[in-house]
């Protein structure tokens, strides 16, 4: 029994790194916009790859997931103080939705090279899972909702954004590589296996 | 901290359950894209305006922040539109999205955060099938709102002890010396929390468990 409750339950630690990741991502919300050319970045995605890197793929997808919940409740946890349902009815709707895939194509990519893991490879790996996934889900969201051609989708809802995610990505592979040497949470299924 | 958008008010929409409410959003987002028509939307964006600033009461700045927070959206929808298709559309398109915005806001001002997690525990239920127990997902959203505040006062504390030493590292260097080691602590953190909470028990799985398939 202790067996079956290990593979399908979330244990209670795995539940407070995922309640922390959606408070990290909450917080991210909070910092202010840096204005890069007309549009703002935001750090919010920031969170999003963090959880994907750090926590690997079934933890940050649920963390992700728990911050849209916790949004979607009611609390105005969305940078510029947004909140509640009101987001998830508007035309950016698709990229919300696409961020708990992000975390888990992230977490999945990250723990396949948890190995050989450095900030380059971190890097390409939340372009991947944090600026591929969240245009691919959230460019047809916006074209669909919104009733645009793809050419004004794809300008207005991806390409302004994709500098301040480069940045982002790499911020979240250098951070993701310090914690992953100096506190790592994505077990080492090598080591873990050698063991048992 | 005030962690909120609830407006509290003593109206029928306030008394409504939050399920009833979640399903007239739902059935009027279906309705706005099954009957496109500007008719339809102006009336929905009437009815919305209606119930949320006369019956619930709300006040007008509450609906007003939402519907500001995309204008630029709709501002750029509206005149994209009407470059490439036509006015009318663009118009439709506009008030729409604004209807929703702002009835999904008149839901979220109504209902209490509690009243909210008590329905998404409901909606977690049948999860139980694949394993998911609803009860942690109500310890989840707690801990997820009380490690808010306390990462804001970490971060706060790491900020105030580098400007005592004379300003703090940029750039690059930043992210090793202050982001990474405060991730790590309040990893720590997290795990400590998480063995206190089993020490009390937290991790009792209902001896019921016959489901095993």
């Amino acid at each position: 029994m202790d067996r079956a409750r290990e593979e399908t339950d979330v244990k209670t630690r795995d539940l407070a790194y995922i309640a922390l990741f959606a408070a990290i991502t909450a917080v991210l919300g909070t910092l202010p916009a840096i204005a890069v050319g007309p549009v703002p970045i935001t750090a919010q995605t920031l969170g999003v790859m963090l959880a994907g890197s750090v926590l690997g793929a079934r933890r940050g997808f649920l963390a992700v997931l728990l911050f849209l919940v916790l949004v979607a409740v009611g609390l105005p946890l969305l940078s510029g103080g947004r909140g509640g349902l009101a987001p998830f009815a508007g035309a950016s709707a698709g990229y919300l939705f696409s961020w708990p895939v992000a975390a888990f194509v992230i977490g999945w990519l990250t723990e396949r090279s948890w190995h050989r893991y450095t900030v380059l490879r971190g890097t390409l790996i939340n372009v991947v899972g944090g600026i591929v996934v969240i245009y691919a889900v959230g460019v047809p969201v916006l074209k669909a909702v919104a009733g645009l051609a793809w050419d004004d989708a794809l300008w207005t809802g991806a390409a302004v954004f994709i500098p301040g995610d480069l940045v982002k990505a790499f911020v979240a592979a250098a951070i993701a590589d310090v914690v992953r040497r100096s506190y790592p949470v994505i077990e080492r299924p090598r080591r873990a296996a050698a063991t048992r | 901290m005030t962690l909120a958008l609830y407006v509290p008010r003593a109206s029928v929409v306030h008394r409504l359950p939050a399920g009833v409410k979640l399903l007239a959003l739902a059935a009027l987002a279906v309705l706005l894209f099954a009957r496109p028509t500007l008719t339809v939307a102006g009336a929905a964006l009437l009815g919305t305006m209606a119930v949320g600033l006369g019956v619930a009461r709300l006040p007008v700045a509450v609906l007003a922040r939402q519907a500001l927070a995309v204008r630029w959206w709709l501002a750029a929808l509206f005149v994209v539109h009407a470059l490439t298709t036509d006015v009318p559309t663009g118009t439709h398109t506009v008030l729409r999205l604004l209807t929703l915005v702002l009835a999904a806001a008149v839901v979220t001002a109504t209902t209490r955060v509690t009243e909210m997690t008590a329905v998404v525990q409901r909606i977690c239920g049948p999860l139980r099938l694949v394993g998911v127990r609803p009860e942690r997902v109500g310890l989840a959203i707690t801990m997820a709102l009380r490690f808010i505040p306390v990462l804001i006062e970490r971060a706060d504390r790491i900020r105030a002890a580098q400007a005592a030493r004379g300003g703090s590292p940029r750039g690059v260097r930043a992210l090793r010396t202050t982001v990474a080691p405060l991730l790590v602590q309040v990893l720590q953190m997290a795990h400590d929390v998480s063995e206190a909470l089993d020490a009390r028990g937290a991790d009792d799985v209902p001896v019921r468990r016959s489901r095993r398939v």
